[in-house]
């Protein structure tokens, strides 16, 4: 066999072998998201969005978890992302070369990758324990520190993709530094610090842990900042462990609900990358 | 080196340059508008009335200056003087140090760090090199053109509005004005004038940089620096570009910088030879490319190098 033909052999070969591992990892996301189509249609009920999280036994739904998500994932994006652009613009644009800017650098990259709940922990040491009862405010608190690292990166990797002629155009016409900043190159990095911020709040849309040690869980409609707070990850983790079928069927709703939501996140921060001229 | 025969060199800035002197002076309001235009001169000398070749008044006088990337001594002991409403090229081979040079003037090497300038660089007879000068203000009075287009992420309008909102505060029918003067000198108006709100970026590459010539005219600068300017266009666009060159001359003292010799022939009215950080060689561009005195400009604008 010449040289030419064990090439393209060889080559066969590993695309062989690339697909099939590509179809390994596929696999396994076309069957939790099957199970989970499977399990939780039949729990996609008005009643769902319109009713509190029951005691065993009588009907009910996951309204207070819905919106106590949506308010401590609110309060965290808050939080998390004025936060995460203001040190990632830092770290772009003012610290590139410093070791300050390089030692900041590592820890976000270190938070990055922190297990959750040792976030939840921390937050439980910090706050809980001194204020002395778990609350919302808690876990928004935990979900911004998760958030905050996501953000700060995607804010400088997107910074650092402007050209410098670009800024070195802008003082050329006597902009100061802010300016330029702030009026070209967020501007032209503005897609890719949305996205992240998109990716980031996907990211803790689904978080358990943190929120186990600080907003805990709460089984009745409650908006109070200061007290505990109903989730959806909590409660789908507390439905599905329980032996009653009702819980765990609420339980499959939620985790679809959430996961459509975390789909529907991702699908935006794609289309919103690619979106990437603003004509008209 | 240089022959300071060759040229007339007013030895002292005269009076009515340091009236300038005060870089946070907008200069009196020069009318932007459409070409043709009359010629104001902003500096007469005292014989211009007179002469009919008036000697052309000295805008920039680089002196001595020497520049360093960290410790590497990129150029030696430059001097030479810029005049106003003249054109002066600069050319030289790749590394030769000349948008370095071009750099230096308005201080925009400034934007990194380890790379120093020291010497004096006097515009008006002020030392723009001198510490403590408000840098931006310098940089709205000397306008820049780079290599690349180089237009903001926004609309055609708003990248003209942006440097002229900097230090201007302009009702909106007079930023209207002032913009389509700006995108009539750069020869643009006529292409764009249905979608300014269009973004930058839809431009072509040869819009894109006389979009980017209208910026900096629009903020009615003194000065106006190419790095060049039309390097990375096409035959067509580079010949607008020249032309431009041409018409902007009669308000602005320009340096550009050149690594097409036709171009610096065509374009200049003086020309510097620099060479491995050196200026080997200043003088009127006819006489630099008819007779020059150095061997190595000789030996360059004949392209038996570089």
């Amino acid at each position: 066999m010449d040289l030419y033909m064990r090439r393209r052999l060889i080559n066969h070969l590993v695309i062989g072998l690339s697909m099939l591992a590509t179809a390994f990892g596929l696999l396994w996301l076309a069957l939790v998201l099957g199970t989970l189509l499977v399990n939780g249609v039949s729990a996609i009920t008005p009643s769902l969005f319109a009713q509190m999280t029951p005691p065993p036994g009588s009907s009910g739904g996951l309204l207070n978890a819905i919106v106590g998500s949506l308010m401590m994932t609110a309060i965290a994006t808050l939080i998390g992302t004025p936060t995460g652009i203001l040190a990632g613009t830092f770290l772009a644009e003012y610290a590139r070369a410093s070791r300050l800017g390089e030692v900041v650098r590592f820890i976000n990259d270190i938070l990055l990758s922190a297990p959750s709940i040792i976030v939840g922990l921390f937050v439980y040491e910090a706050i809980v324990v001194h204020v002395g009862h778990f609350s919302a405010w808690a876990g928004s608190i935990a979900l911004a520190i998760i958030m905050i690292p996501v953000v700060v990166r995607t804010t400088e990797d997107m910074l650092r993709l402007v050209p410098d002629t670009l800024r070195e155009a802008a003082a050329a016409l006597g902009a100061p530094k802010w300016k330029i900043i702030v009026m070209v190159a967020y501007r032209a990095a503005v897609q890719g610090m949305l996205t992240g911020v998109l990716l980031a709040l996907a990211r803790i849309s689904g978080e358990t842990a943190p929120l186990l040690f600080t907003a805990l869980n709460n089984q009745f409609w409650s908006l109070n900042l200061d007290a505990p707070m109903a989730n959806l990850p909590v409660v789908i983790f507390q439905f599905a462990m329980s032996p009653y079928a009702d819980w765990q069927t609420l339980a499959w709703g939620g985790a679809l609900l959430i996961t459509a939501a975390i789909l529907l996140l991702n699908i935006s921060a794609r289309l919103l990358a690619s979106w990437s001229s603003f004509k008209q | 080196m240089i022959s300071p025969a060759a040229r007339p060199l007013p030895s002292e800035p005269r009076p009515s340059d340091l009236v300038g002197a005060d870089l946070g002076a907008k200069p009196p309001n020069r009318p932007v508008t459409a070409p043709p235009i009359a010629p104001v001169r902003r500096n007469p000398s005292p014989d211009g009335a007179t002469a009919p070749t008036p000697a052309p008044a000295v805008k920039v006088e680089i002196r001595n200056v020497n520049f360093f990337y960290g410790k590497f001594h990129a150029l030696h002991d430059i001097s030479l003087p810029l005049y106003d409403r003249r054109v002066t090229a600069f050319i030289g081979p790749s590394g030769c140090g000349k948008s370095t040079l071009l750099r230096i003037l308005n201080r925009i090497y400034e934007l990194y760090p380890n790379q120093t300038a020291t010497g004096q660089v006097l515009l008006d007879g002020t030392d723009i090199l001198a510490p403590g000068l408000d840098v931006n203000r310098l940089r709205a009075k000397i306008g820049m053109v780079f290599q690349k287009p180089t237009p903001f992420p926004m609309s055609i309008y708003d990248n003209i509005a942006f440097g002229v909102g900097l230090y201007e505060k302009l009702p909106k029918s007079e930023l209207d004005d002032r913009v389509e003067s700006a995108l009539r000198r750069a020869a643009l108006w006529e292409e764009v004038k249905d979608k300014l709100r269009f973004s930058g970026l839809s431009l072509s590459g040869g819009q894109q940089q006389r979009l980017c010539i209208a910026r900096a005219v629009a903020v009615e600068p003194e000065v106006l620096l190419l790095d060049e300017p039309a390097s990375a266009l096409d035959p067509l666009s580079t010949q607008r570009i020249e032309e431009l060159i041409e018409e902007l001359k009669a308000d602005y003292c320009i340096a550009i910088v050149t690594h097409n010799m036709q171009q610096a022939a065509r374009s200049s009215d003086y020309t510097a030879f620099l060479y491995l950080g050196e200026l080997i060689e200043f003088d009127e561009t006819e006489t630099m490319f008819t007779h020059p005195k150095a061997k190595r400009t000789e030996d360059y604008i004949t392209g038996r190098f570089g």
